[in-house]
């Protein structure tokens, strides 16, 4: 009964699980689309650096802070994470029992959902950035198509890792009610140092410098400015978001071995 | 080699305790005092391939925590377990394939998605081939009644049929051991009579072992002729269903039919009176002075009718998990 090739069965698993999620997220046709402007804080932000970009002396001119916003936005949208109050419910309510009862670890379900939701969202996206160049067409601009595809590498590597941060701080839920809380806590490095609120070049030199070794630039900051064609150091970019990912695996590994031994299945 | 082997299993847990009022809430803020809860204590047993066994305890004996441990989802703190031939919190795969669990008040299924794409996530997970998969739903489906039901989303379904669906769920990739914690929970009768049926069949097709926890003692006395009762964290009976009822119940129920009224006080001297109702007494009499107190009765008093019964089972296990020791 069981298939013996493990490539075919990962396979399987992996296309079972997305066609399966993203089937449920298409379940909620008309919460997409709240979801995806729930995230138009980076078109807010752009008014007001375009206009302070007209007033005052800044690295970036008015066009590319309306470019770079852009990407923030479109960025985010493919990089939202939501997995640790998720996992914070299932492990307050016992629902992981059910997981924990296969033979597949939890994780591939949280992440297949996340990654199925991507292409729900997908099409809202592009026809809200459709609008926004209908309405502000000096800023359209067509990336480089060795750019692009680079700068969609890097997309999905910047999900992986915001997920990983994520997925480790959600471990604090075997000790504590509230893991999210963590989660609420560092939202504040994340929106201050990703380059959400603003892009790193208007920083002070050794807060841009601090910034660069955190993993948070790279979620948006280092994407973004990939996809627009701003200058950055991919070498230093890549490895800095691999030395983060393979840190925060192993931290996970740990948490998630001793955090077992801590479930009591709750609820259940 | 027994299916479940379970010795001196116990599971202790750490409570934070808490006192009522502001000044509790202010003391729980910042000093919190825990109490070591013993929710299992040291029990032993085992249970052979394809038996059926029932596992009986008030609500928080230790039912619950005591399958967690069987099913490798929290770690014992002290004992033994061994579970189709593996440690169960070691949670391998193997072990894992081997195993399901039944909870009648937590569901598996993707509410919004139709039974049938979380049981493709369950085929792919446990590596069935799409042959057997359709082989085995299709026989599932038919044994369980639930033909057309696995195409509607979850939520549309009765909780009957749902309860149904979550066992096809659990039980796709052909477990050989069984463990149900209230799987007939919240179902009307006909639902709760399909279930039992259902689980008898499946239980004789593929020779599965079973460890069924149920409030409902139809369940029990449907399918266990063993019980384990728990109480308080402790084993205090492991055997038959019926020695369970000769050891905890050496009395029997006389009903008794008067032609005229009678006081309480006056019924009392015949036996432990049950209850009154007009004419009508009901008497638990001690099974040695059985035949002694019926005659004293229609000596002494002007009877219509008088009969003679055995106590529901559901008032001796009431009984049993009330006072936690079988006589």
């Amino acid at each position: 009964m069981n298939q013996q090739n493990p490539l075919k069965k990962a396979w399987r698993i992996a296309s079972t699980l997305l066609s399966v999620y993203y089937a449920y997220m298409l379940e909620y046709r008309a919460e997409l689309l709240f979801w995806v402007l729930s995230g138009s804080l980076p078109i807010i932000l752009m008014g007001i650096w375009i206009q302070a970009a007209r007033t005052g002396d800044f690295t970036l001119t008015p066009v590319e802070f309306a470019r770079y916003f852009l990407a923030v936005f479109l960025v985010r949208q493919f990089t939202v994470v939501w997995v640790i109050w998720e996992f914070e419910r299932e492990v307050v309510e016992g629902k992981l029992s059910f997981r924990l009862l296969q033979p597949l670890n939890p994780i591939w379900h949280h992440f297949a959902s996340h990654f199925a939701e991507r292409f729900a969202r997908l099409p809202f996206a592009f026809i809200l950035v459709a609008l926004f160049f209908w309405l502000y067409p000096q800023a359209f601009w067509i990336p480089d198509i060795g750019q692009l595809i680079l700068a969609l590498v890097v997309i999905v590597l910047a999900f992986a890792l915001r997920f990983l941060i994520q997925y480790t701080l959600s471990m604090a839920a075997f000790w504590t009610e509230r893991a999210s809380s963590l989660e609420q806590f560092g939202f504040l490095f994340y929106l201050f140092l990703s380059g959400i609120i603003a892009p790193l070049e208007v920083f002070p030199p050794v807060v841009r410098e601090i910034a660069l070794w955190t993993p948070y630039p790279y979620l948006i900051y280092f994407p973004a400015n990939l996809l627009v064609g701003l200058p950055v150091d991919v070498g230093r970019g890549l490895l800095v978001m691999l030395g983060w990912s393979v840190g925060l695996y192993v931290l996970y590994r740990w948490l998630w071995r001793k955090g077992l031994r801590q479930y009591s299945g709750m609820g259940a | 080699m027994s299916a479940i082997l379970a010795e001196n299993l116990s599971k202790f847990y750490p409570v934070a305790v808490k006192e009522p009022g502001l000044k509790g809430t202010l003391q729980h803020f910042f000093r919190r005092t825990y109490r070591n809860i013993k929710a299992v204590q040291a029990i032993s047993f085992q249970i052979e391939p394809g038996e059926i066994v029932g596992f009986l305890g008030a609500n928080g004996a230790g039912k619950t925590t005591t399958l967690k441990m069987l099913t490798g989802l929290i770690h014992p703190s002290e004992g033994k377990v061994n579970v189709a031939g593996h440690v169960p919190f070691q949670r391998k795969s193997a072990f894992l394939r081997k195993i399901t669990l039944v909870m009648g008040q937590k569901q598996q299924l993707i509410w919004d998605l139709p039974a049938l794409d979380s049981l493709r996530i369950n085929a792919a997970v446990y590596g069935i081939g799409d042959r057997d998969f359709q082989r085995q739903v299709d026989e599932l489906t038919e044994m369980l009644s639930l033909e057309g039901k696995l195409t509607q989303p979850v939520r549309k379904l009765s909780l009957g049929e749902r309860m149904k669906a979550e066992l096809l769920a659990a039980l796709v990739h052909q477990p050989q051991v069984l463990f149900l914690d209230e799987p007939t929970l919240g179902l009307d009768v006909n639902a709760q009579v399909s279930v039992r049926d259902f689980l008898r069949e499946y239980n004789q097709r593929y020779q599965a072992t079973v460890l069924l926890t149920s409030h409902y003692m139809a369940d029990i006395t449907a399918l266990c002729q063993r019980v384990l009762v728990i109480h308080q964290g402790q084993l205090i009976y492991d055997g038959s269903l019926d020695g369970l009822v000769d050891r905890f119940a050496p009395c029997r129920e006389v009903e008794v039919e008067l032609a005229v009224p009678y006081s309480h006080d006056r019924l009392s001297l015949y036996g432990d009176l049950e209850a009154i109702d007009g004419r009508v007494a009901k008497f638990l009499v001690p099974q040695e002075s059985l035949t002694r107190t019926v005659a004293k009765i229609l000596s002494d008093l002007e009877v219509v009718d008088l009969a003679v019964t055995e106590p529901p089972i559901e008032e001796v296990i009431g009984r049993v998990l009330q006072s936690g020791s079988v006589v």
